[in-house]
């Protein structure tokens, strides 16, 4: 079972690295719609260092709504999708393992990415602190909620703007809960709720998504 | 005697009966509007703080309960379809979808024309406000999908695994917009606490009853053309005399 995981885990990774471009666009769009904010709204550090959280959240929801389109279509394309729902091993296990992948090439640069960005809106430390694990517990269920979008919207034409319509709604309660944790620091708060709440997010999509993400292929394949 | 209790869960057989029953409801819903608007608009008194402004309410109320209702009894159908591969119940979940969305619409339009001039603000990020808003997003998404969706059978299936997922997710949102409300400003709208006139009451629920009777009434209408138009090449449609002639 985990070996499977391990096997397409690599597999992906492999594929994402010989396509290094597309990486690189979803972290570049991500840093440009936050460098973005400042020039929209002007540059008054106290009104920035407030809307920093929000703006990063809002930015990492939209490049990773960019990226999703490619979960499956690359596997549905060239039939590989096929033989993997056609494998004796677990297709649920097999779609988690695209989302760990999914979410290690989209998700992990945007975290890493995200302090640096946090600087630039002049964030208090403690705050940035925050706002990383937020994002570490938070961008995976994106990923994780995304797959079911994208695996409804497989081969369908305007896919990917029918993906964010879809999935956007459903995503809110994460981007809520990541921004309230660094509201909640930023004024005095502990932000253990935000975090626990985020983290249980976590586990439920975790066990969750990937069947419904099976179900859903099924039906897009069928 | 043993009942069928599939029998109507054939489009062949619910075709008729839907046909039957619209009139029906089509005329105890427009009886009860009136009804219920009268009571509400003439009858009922005039409210010691908000005036002739909450009036509205008569309209507001059935609309956003019936808005949520609805999400719940399409998500049923979808489960249904799902479940027991029934094409009817996905058919009724497809059209039950835009009613509800209407009913959104509504809720949120009479909600803004009664906040301007209670809270002297067209739209306020209330908790409820917020939660409408995503509710209407998530119909606008369903009813995307299931007509981006050439193939019938697809559609139905996508558009019911994604209005279950929507449905787990229904309480999870509420309850995130209503905890991210709180922690920004504190509740600053609340319903006075005070009961209701008992003349409020009957006009509230005359509506909310006429509300769901348009709905059934609706469903059904729009039920009988989805079947047409999926079942169109069957041969029962067209020994149907409405299509012969």
């Amino acid at each position: 079972m985990l070996g499977l995981l391990v096997l397409v885990i690599r597999r992906d990774l492999v594929l994402a690295m010989r396509r290094r471009a597309d990486v690189l666009t979803t972290l570049i769009f991500f840093v440009m719609v936050v460098s973005l904010f400042p020039l929209g709204v002007g540059p008054e550090m106290d009104m920035l260092r407030k809307m920093a959280a929000g703006v990063l959240w809002v930015a990492a929801l939209l490049s990773s709504m960019l990226s999703l389109g490619r979960l499956f279509s690359a596997d549905y394309l060239d039939g590989t999708l096929e033989q993997m729902m056609l494998a004796p091993q677990s297709l649920s296990m097999l779609v988690l393992g695209k989302m760990v992948a999914h979410w290690m090439v989209s998700g992990l640069p945007l975290v890493l990415m995200a302090p640096v960005l946090g600087l630039q809106f002049d964030m208090p430390v403690q705050a940035l602190g925050v706002l990383i694990i937020g994002l570490l517990l938070g961008t995976p269920v994106l990923s994780m909620i995304g797959a079911i979008g994208a695996a409804l919207t497989l081969g369908l034409r305007g896919g990917g703007v029918l993906l964010s319509l879809l999935v956007l709604p459903l995503c809110i309660p994460v981007l809520i809960f990541g921004t309230g944790a660094v509201e909640a620091v930023s004024t005095g708060l502990s932000a253990a709720s935000h975090l626990s709440l985020l983290g249980a997010l976590l586990v439920l999509a975790l066990v969750s998504t990937p069947w419904v993400t099976a179900q859903a292929l099924r039906i897009s394949m069928e | 005697m043993a009942i069928n209790w599939f029998k109507y869960s054939a489009p062949t057989t619910f075709y008729g009966l839907a046909g039957k029953l619209i009139p029906w409801f089509a005329l105890s819903a427009a009886i009860l509007f009136v009804i219920g608007l009268y009571i509400g608009f003439a009858v009922a008194p005039v409210d010691a703080q908000q005036g002739e402004f909450y009036r509205i309410i008569f309209i507001h109320v059935p609309t956003s309960i019936l808005s949520m209702f609805l999400y719940l009894v399409m998500a049923g159908y979808a489960a249904l379809g799902l479940v027991f591969n029934t094409r009817l119940s996905a058919m009724m979940a497809t059209a039950i979808a835009p009613t509800g969305a209407l009913f959104a619409f509504i809720s949120l339009w009479t909600g803004a024309l009664w906040g301007k001039p209670m809270w002297g603000a067209w739209w306020v990020w209330d908790a409820r406000l917020t939660s409408e808003l995503i509710l209407l997003f998530l119909y606008l998404g369903f009813i995307a999908l299931h007509a981006s969706i050439d193939d019938p059978r697809r559609a139905d299936r996508a558009s019911a695994l994604l209005a279950i997922v929507g449905s787990v997710n229904v309480p999870i949102i509420y309850f995130s917009v209503k905890w991210w409300n709180t922690l920004h400003q504190g509740s600053t709208i609340k319903f006075s606490g005070t009961s209701m006139h008992v003349a409020m009451q009957q006009a509230m629920f005359t509506v909310l009853l006429a509300c769901w009777l348009y709905a059934i009434a609706v469903v059904l209408a729009r039920v009988r053309s989805i079947i047409l138009e999926r079942e169109r090449d069957t041969v029962w449609i067209s020994e149907l005399p409405e299509v012969r002639s």
